[in-house]
């Protein structure tokens, strides 16, 4: 049960991935990259990582894809069609050094030996408890850090789209 | 059974997918996008890892690593924004004042 | 007392920074008196450490006075310390005493110059050189002193230095002290690693046990030394400087000639009489460039018109006398005549000083006449200091002079030739002098007689004491009668080594011949060349009369006679111009072809080649600033896949 949602889950998640990357339009972009976003999601549950899940889907597949979609609606550049240019050197380095990349890494991957562990989520406490618990004792300067970046980038965001006067 | 090594290779294809995409797309929004999906890859090995390793400290980053995406993706279309009024495009190749 | 030795030189230092680093406000009267006091007080403590000194008994009147370690460095050990023994007390008088009365004078002759304070702060440091000079107990401080005097000559020869001519005048002096310094470097460094010590008793010590007199050694050192020596002391073949030098201020001329500077040589000579008596080759050369000097400079000052070139090139001349003396071995003799050439040189050139400061700066002789009632204290000094180096008794020079005569005539009767025929010129060209400027018509311009006057008390007194001083000078050291040489007695026991050292030698040679030592004083052959010198400077006295005051067109018709001889002479044997085609010249073109050929196309041509490669890679590697995203992010991605290409290949 537990391989046949794995591999359902990869081929939607490496599939709308590859769409993502491949199609021309911004909003199927976006559609398929919230379809990915949902595959991770699943992932996640898989991994017994439910708080992690809901926050994959909340965050980044609720807010952060509807930000795009806001953007690419407000531009209106889902009409704008850059023309089709040759693929120049520049297009051939990318593809090429991407594939030497994600050979490499799978190299990396052979080579990597689990140390002998059990699984060991203790019982009772389910994972956002253990997750809030970790965050709020452990990391928590660097929680409180995280809120000034957001304000930095809220901060930024504003001061980069306010119309110059 | 599904292994690390399973996911690891699923994350590996994500981010190969984000670098193509990064590389050879010039739509700045998808370029931000695929920049997105990279991150998802990563976060998707923490989370593997996180579970075969029997600790929580892959989930803890992976929040963090959420926080910092959203703030890129907030500045990023920011600047898309400006970009596009700027010059009435959001082709990443129109943008090359900053040179010799 | 005598511990306070390094006082002496140390007061003209302050006085130097005194006037050098806050002066700048002050009025000349104090500038002038700062310096000329700071020397005087080293004069005084000169005076008190001189009185102590004849308190000691005779053979102990050596103190060396060490004040601090100035270097330390394994074999080397160099003390700033001061030697207090008879010679460098005389020495110190010397300088301190003549120097104060020139700074007094200068005080007047100075007045209103540009540049006041300046002088008097470079006329302070030239003091305190020559008082390192002197009073170092070793030869690395000596030589401290030795191109403090060159440096200071050079500021103060170029003193007007607007006019090129008088800073070449410095450079040259500068350049040409450089030749002779360069052999003083080497024989110290000779002297050096022989010994292995710098110090003058522990050289001097040592020298005779460890070399063999006469020695190859020995010999170059004393040579070398003695290349120094020429140089300072503007002998043969490097006193081309000397009559440039006087285009400096006059006070300063004094103070070159008389007190500081040229009297160094001599100095150093008589110091190392030692090394020199060990080397009889080297006292040769010594008393034969000496006694050679004497001639040649003299033949030049007949011919000259420029009141202050005659007396430069009589220093040359008096100069001479004292190396001849040294190389005779009679080191005492050289240095009372040291002594009693400072007086009346010092006076001699401030007086014709204050007969330049009369007629508004003329030089030229033959633009001078009938001065003896417009200047009278000018014209009384003046006289007295011509009697005194022409050599009439009972002036200074008479008995300096004559004591160097005895002793040449003692060694070799060619020498004592040389130096009467010399004495024979040098009267006549001194009374030549006081006949041209004080004697004879009136050859003033109409616009000099109108400014015509005497100087100041200032520059009078000064004169005066030194008018004294010529006179009386001599009388420290009357040769013939037992004791009255007081000069001589006093000096003794510093060339008493050396002095044994030539005796030895010198009774070695008579046993070869089986005669019997005669050493003492012949009293009959001294009184016989005492009145054949004073025959030859009243012959000279004579002879300069006839010509320029009985019968005014004689010189003329024989210049007419000796046209040839007259014109090489007046125009110095072409020396300087023989130097320049051979010397100057060929480095001025060596130094142009460097700077054309190697510096222009080589040196540029390297740092332009740098620039321009440099410029060249950057106009290339400037293409690279694409400012498109995509190729930084692809460089940064080729980084990333080279790190991890790294790291997994490894």
């Amino acid at each position: 049960m537990e391989t046949l949602m794995f591999y359902i889950l990869s081929v939607v998640t490496v599939g709308s991935a590859v769409f993502v990357v491949l199609l021309r339009r911004p909003v199927y972009n976006v559609l398929f990259m919230i379809l990915t976003m949902i595959g991770l999601a699943g992932f996640f549950i898989l991994l017994r990582a439910e708080f992690v899940a809901m926050v994959q889907l909340i965050v980044y597949a609720g807010a952060i894809m509807v930000l795009f979609l806001f953007v690419i609606m407000l531009l209106n550049i889902d009409q704008i069609r850059p023309p089709v240019q040759a693929r120049d050197i520049r297009w051939w380095a990318g593809a090429l050094i991407a594939f030497a990349l994600f050979g490499l890494i799978l190299v990396v991957i052979k080579g990597i030996v689990l140390p002998a562990m059990e699984t060991a989520v203790v019982a009772g406490q389910s994972n956002t408890e253990l997750v809030a618990k970790e965050l709020f004792t452990t990391y928590l300067l660097p929680f409180e850090i995280a809120s000034v970046l957001l304000l930095a980038a809220i901060i930024g965001t504003v001061v980069l789209i306010r119309k110059q006067s | 059974m599904v292994t690390l090594h399973h996911y690891l290779v699923v994350s590996a294809a994500l981010f190969a997918l984000g670098v193509i995409g990064v590389m050879i797309r010039r739509n700045l929004i998808v370029v931000l996008m695929c920049l997105e999906l990279m991150l998802n890859a990563v976060n998707l090995s923490f989370v593997a890892f996180s579970h075969y390793l029997g600790s929580l400290e892959g989930q803890v980053f992976v929040l963090f690593v959420m926080v910092v995406a959203a703030a890129e993706v907030a500045v990023g279309l920011a600047i898309a924004v400006a970009v596009f009024r700027q010059k009435g495009s959001i082709d990443v190749n129109d943008v090359n004042l900053m040179k010799w | 007392m005598i511990d306070l030795v390094w006082l002496i030189p140390v007061f003209p230092v302050i006085g130097f920074l005194i006037n050098g680093l806050i002066g700048r406000g002050f009025p000349e009267r104090v500038i002038g008196w700062i310096g000329s006091l700071s020397v005087g007080t080293s004069f005084v403590l000169a005076i008190l450490i001189f009185s102590e000194l004849l308190g000691m008994d005779a053979g102990s009147r050596s103190r060396e006075v060490v004040v601090y370690t100035w270097m330390l460095s394994g074999k080397l050990n160099v003390p700033i310390g001061f030697l207090v023994d008879p010679l460098s007390m005389v020495m110190m008088l010397v300088v301190s005493g003549v120097g104060f009365i020139i700074h007094v004078y200068s005080i007047g002759y100075m007045h209103g110059e540009l540049g006041f304070r300046r002088f008097f702060a470079y006329l302070n440091l030239f003091v305190f050189s020559m008082l390192m000079l002197v009073a170092a107990n070793n030869f690395l401080l000596m030589f401290v002193g030795w191109e403090g005097v060159g440096l200071c000559s050079y500021l103060l020869i170029g003193y007007y230095y607007e006019k090129k001519s008088a800073s070449d005048a410095g450079k040259k002096a500068f350049v040409v002290n450089r030749i002779g310094d360069f052999g003083f470097l080497l024989g110290m460094f000779l002297i050096f690693t022989t010994f292995g010590t710098f110090s003058f008793t522990e050289v001097f010590a040592a020298a005779p046990g460890k070399l063999p007199a006469g020695g190859l050694l020995i010999t170059g050192i004393t040579l070398l030394l003695f290349v120094g020596a020429t140089g300072k002391s503007a002998q043969l073949p490097l006193y081309t400087w000397l009559p440039d030098a006087m285009e400096g201020p006059t006070p300063v001329s004094a103070l070159i000639h008389a007190a500081t500077m040229v009297t160094a040589g001599v100095y150093m000579v008589s110091r190392c009489s030692v090394l020199y008596a060990m080397a009889p080759v080297s006292m040769t050369v010594v008393a034969v460039i000496g006694g050679a000097t004497a001639f040649y400079a003299a033949t030049i000052g007949i011919t000259q018109f420029d009141i202050k070139r005659v007396l430069a090139y009589s220093t040359i001349s008096q100069l001479g006398y004292m190396f001849m003396a040294c190389g005779v071995g009679a080191f005492a003799s050289g240095i009372f005549h040291l002594m009693t050439h400072a007086f009346f040189k010092a006076l001699l050139f401030l007086a014709a000083g204050s007969v330049m400061h009369a007629l508004s700066g003329e030089l030229d002789m033959r633009n001078m006449g009938a001065l003896r009632k417009k200047v009278p204290y000018t014209h009384m000094t003046y006289l007295f200091g011509t009697l005194a180096i022409a050599g009439i008794i009972p002036f200074a020079g008479f008995f300096s002079k004559d004591e160097i005569l005895f002793y040449s005539f003692e060694r070799h009767v060619g020498f004592w030739i040389l130096g009467a025929v010399a004495a024979l010129m040098t009267s006549f060209y001194m009374f030549r002098s006081v006949f041209l400027t004080f004697y004879g018509e009136s050859r003033v311009t109409p616009e000099a007689a109108r400014h015509l006057h005497e100087s100041p008390p200032i520059m009078t007194v000064p004169l005066m004491i030194l008018a004294f001083l010529s006179l009386v000078g001599g009388l420290v050291g009357i040769p013939i009668f037992e004791g009255l040489n007081r000069i001589g007695d006093f000096l003794k026991p510093v060339f008493a080594p050396a002095q044994a050292i030539i005796n030895g030698a010198a009774q070695q040679a008579h046993a070869a011949v089986s005669h019997g030592a005669e050493a003492h004083h012949n009293v009959g052959l001294e009184l016989l060349l005492m009145g054949v010198s004073l025959a030859v400077a009243i012959a000279g006295l004579l002879l300069a009369r006839r010509m320029y005051i009985t019968e005014p067109s004689r010189p003329d018709k024989i210049i007419e006679e000796w046209k040839g001889v007259h014109t090489l002479v007046y125009n110095k044997y072409w020396v300087d111009e023989l130097y320049d085609f051979l010397f100057v010249n060929s480095i001025v073109n060596f130094s142009r072809f460097l700077w054309k050929r190697f510096d222009d196309l080589v040196i540029d041509g390297i740092v332009n080649g740098v620039a321009e490669v440099t410029r060249w890679f950057g106009a290339g590697l400037r293409r690279v600033q694409s400012g498109l995203v995509k190729d930084y992010a692809l460089s940064i991605l080729f980084g990333v896949l080279l790190v991890v290409a790294y790291l997994v290949l490894r």
